[in-house]
Order: structure tokens, then sequence, then C-alpha cells
């Protein structure tokens, strides 16, 4: 009893102390903090969210003029960071996946160039690759007048890339519709997608307003970028330092990709693959109901930390000048008021709350495919 | 000679042929391979520049790698502006460095722990005071003389040795049975892998001045290190913590049963077990590690590839498009260098650990 009260002392006491040292530290810098910002002049609170930011920001997905408040403008930040966090793991995911099929392909020559490509991409830091896609390939582009013409009418200059856009019209946004509309009902039939199912044809849903637009192209208008004096005008346009941050978020976070999707299926057991032939089935369904499934489970949780670091590594933006969360609220809007401790505690909460949701969503779809044990 | 040909036409067959699709692909592959090869063949030699004295020599059109770029600021990459005349003390802190590194794989004196473990406290004290200077007769060399490859090791070496120690004690802290010891750590550990690297950098450079009572400043390295030592720490935390969960239970009842105290049960039992499942892990930390000290150059902490970003942009002597890419070319090299090394150095690791434990 004596030896179980001991311990039970022991523990408290541990913990208060270290409760009391870090209380004490805390409330030291806090102190230390206040003394010297009063000394400075510098305001605290979040009054200056209200104030009129007065700067302009070269890329927004909202609307913004240098008149609206800090606030519009973090909203800025955050709807930009986010955009490139999206497509980033899109992309990503499709150039893992392609990059971790290869690595295994039976065919010697590509599975080494896979792995070039991964050893070259996983040894080199982000930041350099943004700089040497950015001031070394992007901005060195031809100018405006010699612009590089690439497929569907698009084209390519120093100033971004430019493309075609649907002009919209009552057609257009009939097929947009439909094409929604398709893709909802082809993700609800593969969510409760049964055994035998023919549930992959679904997906012909969402490509059938497609063809018709294809089929019925005189009705629908494109505004197709043409050169005049200066500038490309007309179409729509992606500026170079939002590509340069997607290229190369997307083909870092592909290799480390890849590499989770070629060990997720090298530790699905030969067995599995030699019991599925046995029963009768082919290549095609012995991946599609045998490896793949068992697979996911492999690929999934180290997925998920792939697509936060891809989150977290679009705050680099500010390496080459996009306005993301991090460029706009912990560089301009910190310089502009000098609250460091408001605008970067925000900027963390706001990369938290990212991560965690990421997490929660992607622990989600883990608990799909976990396996259940009977 | 036909019999020289068949086992290479069957194995061509095999592995490049064996369909029409594979077939194609292997066509394919090839013309992008020797597209590639023949690309970087004829900027690094046939279309590079190989003398000249500033940037107008590699201002040509179609010019390939503007060599002399890098042979003339080599000195500026590798040392940053640490005076020429005290350069000889960062060559013998590599040279301490990797006689530390031999002396340690070999296994005699990894035996004899108090020689290591003296030996290994020995040399940051030695480096920090060759590098420093200020003391024994050395001229001291504030950091912000600091700069290029330089800058990258002292931050990697610093974030490799801290961080382990402090993830251990972290990890060891997530574990604990006592309530406010988990929630601390776990709870500096889940903020910390929340957020980017470049928002504690933030932190470290523009709060750390501002908590400490006024007139204490603060060495601009020095932040950042602290700032990429936290980083780290709250990954190889997570790292050690999957090492110490796979260790069996009836391990920690057994160090019990023998009336070890909890210290000594950590220390000579759970912990070497536990870190030595965890080495490719804590190994692929380091990597990671190593590849995001570069971003100290956006808190103003010129390394290596600061330096090579800084000449490239505002230096109007070399000003031309061919030196961007040498400078990029050169600066990737190196890291990848390095961390090509470590990743090998882990594979080896992990496999002779391997036959170890194989029965």
């Amino acid at each position: 009893m004596t030896q179980l009260f001991d311990r039970r002392a022991r523990a408290i006491v541990w913990q208060a102390l270290l409760l009391a040292v870090v209380a004490g530290a805390i409330w030291w810098m806090v102190r230390n903090a206040s003394a010297n910002l009063e000394r400075q002049n510098i305001a605290s609170g979040f009054g200056f969210l209200s104030r009129t930011a007065g700067f302009d920001i070269s890329q927004t997905l909202i609307t913004y003029t240098n008149t609206d408040t800090y606030a519009r403008a973090f909203w800025v930040g955050l709807t930009n960071t986010l955009l490139v966090a999206a497509l980033g793991i899109v992309f990503a995911t499709a150039l893992g996946f392609i990059l971790g099929i290869a690595r295994l392909s039976s065919n010697w020559l590509v599975s080494r160039l896979a792995l070039v490509y991964v050893e070259i991409v996983r040894n080199i830091p982000l930041l350099l690759w943004l700089f040497a896609i950015y001031f070394g390939v992007l901005l060195r582009l031809p100018s405006p007048g010699q612009s590089a013409a690439l497929p569907l009418g698009a084209t390519l200059n120093q100033r971004g890339l430019y493309f075609p856009t649907p002009v919209m019209t009552l057609e257009w946004w009939a097929i947009g519709g439909l094409t929604a509309a398709g893709l909802v009902m082809a993700g609800l039939v593969w969510l409760r997608r049964s055994e035998g199912g023919y549930g992959l044809a679904w997906i012909a849903v969402p490509l059938l307003p497609a063809a018709l637009a294809m089929a019925s192209a005189p009705p629908l208008a494109f505004e197709v970028p043409t050169l005049t004096k200066f500038n490309l005008e007309g179409g729509g346009v992606v500026q170079p330092e939002f590509l340069a941050l997607l290229i190369g978020l997307v083909t870092y976070t592909g290799a480390y990709i890849g590499e989770i999707v070629r060990a997720g299926i090298q530790s699905v057991p030969e067995g599995q693959r030699q019991a599925a032939s046995a029963l009768g089935l082919g290549a095609r369904d012995t991946l599609r109901f045998v490896v793949v499934p068992q697979a996911l489970r492999a690929i999934i949780p180290p997925l998920t930390n792939q697509y936060v670091n891809l989150a977290k590594n679009s705050s680099l933006a500010v390496a080459v000048g996009y306005p993301d969360l991090v460029s706009v609220f912990a560089g301009t809007i910190l310089n502009h008021t000098n609250q460091a401790v408001e605008t970067i505690a925000i900027t963390m909460a706001v990369y938290l709350t990212m991560s965690l949701t990421l997490a929660v969503a992607m622990n989600a779809l883990n608990a799909r495919v976990a396996l259940v044990e009977r | 000679m036909a019999q020289f040909l068949a086992p290479v036409i069957a194995w061509a067959r095999a592995n490049l042929f064996s369909s029409v699709f594979n077939g194609l692909l292997t066509v394919a592959a090839l013309w992008l391979s020797v597209r590639v090869v023949w690309a970087v063949v004829d900027w690094a030699v046939v279309s590079a520049v190989f003398v000249g004295n500033d940037g107008s020599a590699c201002s040509g059109a179609g010019v390939g790698a503007c060599w002399p770029f890098i042979t003339h600021k080599l000195g500026l990459f590798l040392y940053g502006r640490y005076p020429d005349a005290e350069r000889w003390r960062v060559l013998t802190t590599y040279g301490l460095v990797v006689a530390w590194m031999v002396a340690l794989a070999v296994p005699k004196v990894r035996a004899n722990g108090i020689l290591a473990l003296a030996m290994s406290a020995a040399v940051p004290v030695i480096a920090f005071i060759l590098l420093v200077g200020g003391s024994f007769g050395l001229k001291p060399v504030p950091t912000e003389l600091w700069g290029g490859l330089l800058v990258t090791l002292v931050v990697a070496s610093v974030g490799i040795l801290a961080s382990l120690p402090l993830g251990v004690l972290l990890a060891l802290g997530r574990r604990s049975e006592l309530p406010v010891v988990r929630l601390l750590s776990t709870g500096f550990i889940e903020i910390v892998r929340g957020v980017p690297l470049i928002t504690v950098l933030f932190m470290a450079s523009v709060m750390l001045p501002l908590v400490l009572p006024t007139g204490v400043t603060f060495d601009k390295l020095l932040r950042a290190l602290i700032g990429v030592a936290l980083f780290a720490a709250a990954y190889m935390a997570e790292v050690v913590r999957g090492g110490l969960q796979s260790i069996p239970r009836g391990q920690f009842m057994a160090a019990d049963a023998l009336g070890l105290t909890g210290v000594q049960k950590m220390v000579h039992v759970i912990l070497p077990q536990a870190l030595r499942v965890v080495i490719p892990g804590i190994v692929n930390s380091y990597i990671s590690l190593f590849k995001d000290t570069s971003l100290v150059l956006i808190i103003g902490v010129f390394d290596l590839l600061g330096v090579v970003q800084q000449s490239i942009a505002a230096d109007a002597k070399w000003f031309s498009p061919a030196t961007a890419v040498t400078g990029y070319v050169f600066a990737g090299l190196l890291f990848w260098v390095f961390c090509f090394a470590m990743s090998r150095a882990a594979a080896a690791l992990e496999a002779r650990l391997a036959t170890g434990t194989r029965k």
C-alpha cells in the first residue's frame, strides 16, 4: 500500500512540477512579448482583420481589390492554397499510380525508367525543384509574340498557359449539368456496387454528354486566345507561378506515391494471385477482385501522409511568388501590420485544420477498405 | 557469334518484347531515353561553355551549361563568405567528422561504449570551436559570413544530432502513464507535424526574438537551427514510437521482473531493440531533414540553394539564361549525392540487420 502511495504521489509531484515549468515558461514568454510589443508600438488582437488591405494580389479565385479588408485577403490566400492543393492531389495520384505500375512492369526498360525518375526526384529538395521549374524553365519560355502552340488551341509562353474556354451558352450549361449528374450517379453506383457488378459501365454515364458535345460541335463555341499587339487576349490563362508550383508538387509527390503504390501491390502475397488463377479468374478479374482491394489496404494510410505533405508543401508557393496563404498572410500582411503572433497563429491553425480534415477523410476511406476480420 | 547472341535475344524477347503492347512500349521508352540522354549530353558537354570570365561568355543562343559560372563561384557555393584564410578550419571539421564516422564503423570502437560516447561528445564541441572561433587563438567568424554547403551541412548535422534524443524523449512522453506528460508530448508532436516547416521557421525567426527579454538578441542561424531541430524532433518521435510499439509486452514485464528501474529498463532493454527496428525510418527522416534545410533561405539564411539562387538572381555580372539552369543542376547534383548516399547506406544497414535476425 505504501509502495502504491509512493508511486502515485511521485507521479503527481512530477506532473505538477512539469506543468509548473511549462506554465512558467509560457507566462515568462507572454510577459516578454507584451513588453516588446508595447515598446515597438505594435497593436495586438485581431482588429487588424477588418482594416483595409491596400495591396494587390495577382491571382484571385474570389473577387478582391486593394480596398478590401485583410480578412478578405486572407480568404484569397486560403482559396489559392486549397486550389493548388486539390489539383495537386488529383494529378499527383494519377502520376503516382502510373509510376507505381510502371515500376512493376514486366518490361525491363519501362521499370528502369520509372526507377530512375523516382530516385532522381526523391533525392532533390522540392524547393530546388520549384526554382528550377519556375526560373529555369517557365520564365525562359518565349515571349507572347512567339508563343509555343499546343494541341487543342492552347498556347504556352512566359506569361503562362493560355487555353480556350467555352462560351457559356445554354448548351454548355446543359452538358455541364448532365456530366455532373452523371459523375454523381456513377459515384453512387460505385459506392453501392455489388460483387458481380457491371459498375464500371457507369463511368460511361458522364462521358455521354461529353460525346454529345463533340457530336454537336456547331452550336458550341470556344473563345480561343488570340495574339494582340502585346499579349494574348481571350480564353483562360494559368499564370506561370501557379503552373510552376503545381508541376513541382505533382512531379515531386508523384514519385513518393509511385513508391507507395509499388509497395502496396507487392505486399499482396503471390499465393493470392495463384489462388485466384486456380479459381479460374482471368488477369483482369484477379487485379480487380483480388489484388487491388488488398493492395489498397497497404496504400491508403501512407497515401494520406503524402496528401497531407502535399498540402503543407504548397506553402513553398512563397518562393515562386504564388499568392497562397503563407505568402499573403504570414508574408505580406505580417509585414504590413507587424502582428507576427496573430498572423502566424492563424496560419498554423489553418494548416492544422487542413491536415486533420484530410486525415479524417482518408481514415473514413480506410475504414471502408480495411480488413474486416471475422 | 550466334551462341553469344542467343541469350541476349532470349532475354530481350522475355523482358522487352513479350507482347505487341510491350514491344510498342519498349520502342517508345527507348526513344524517350535516347532523347533525354542526348539532351543531357548535349547540354553538359557538346553545347556547353567551359571558359569565360563573366555571363557574356554564356549569353549566346543555344548555349548549354555555363561551367565557368560554377568554377568562378565554387568558393561561394561551398563556404559562403567564410574568409579565404580561415577555410582550412571548415575542411578540418569535415575531416574530423569523417574520421569520427569511420571510427564508429569499426566494431571494436563501437563495442567500447565509453570511448564511442566520449568521441561523440567531443566532436561537436571541437567542431563548434573550429567553426565559430574566438578561442584558442582562432579568429572569430560571425555566422553571417557562413553560407553555401557549409550551412547546409551544419543545419543538417545539428538537426540530425538534436532530433534523435529529443524524438526519443517525446516518443517516451507520448507513451507515458502520466497524463500531463502524455498530453504535452502528444500536443507538441501533432501540432508540429500538422503545420508546414515554413511556418515553424517563420515562428523561430519572427516570434523567438519577441518572446525573449528586451535586448537579448539571437543569432539568425541559431534561430533556424532551433526551428529545424524542433520540427525534425516531432517527426523522429513518431518513427521512434513505431519502434517502441513493436516491442512485445513480455520484454517490459521481464525487465520489471528483474527489478530494473524505469530508466534502466528503457536504456538497457527497450530502446536498443526499438531503435534497431526503426533504423530505416530514422534514416528516411534524416534524408527529409537534409532536403528541408534548403527552406532556411526563406528566412534569410543562405545555405547551398540560397547562395546559388542569390548568384543567379542578383549577380548582374553572370546574368544569362544559361547560368540559371547550370546553377540549379549543380546544387541539385550535390543534394542528390548526399541524399542518395544516405538512402544506400540505409538499405545496406537494413540488409545487414535482416541477416542478423534471420533464424
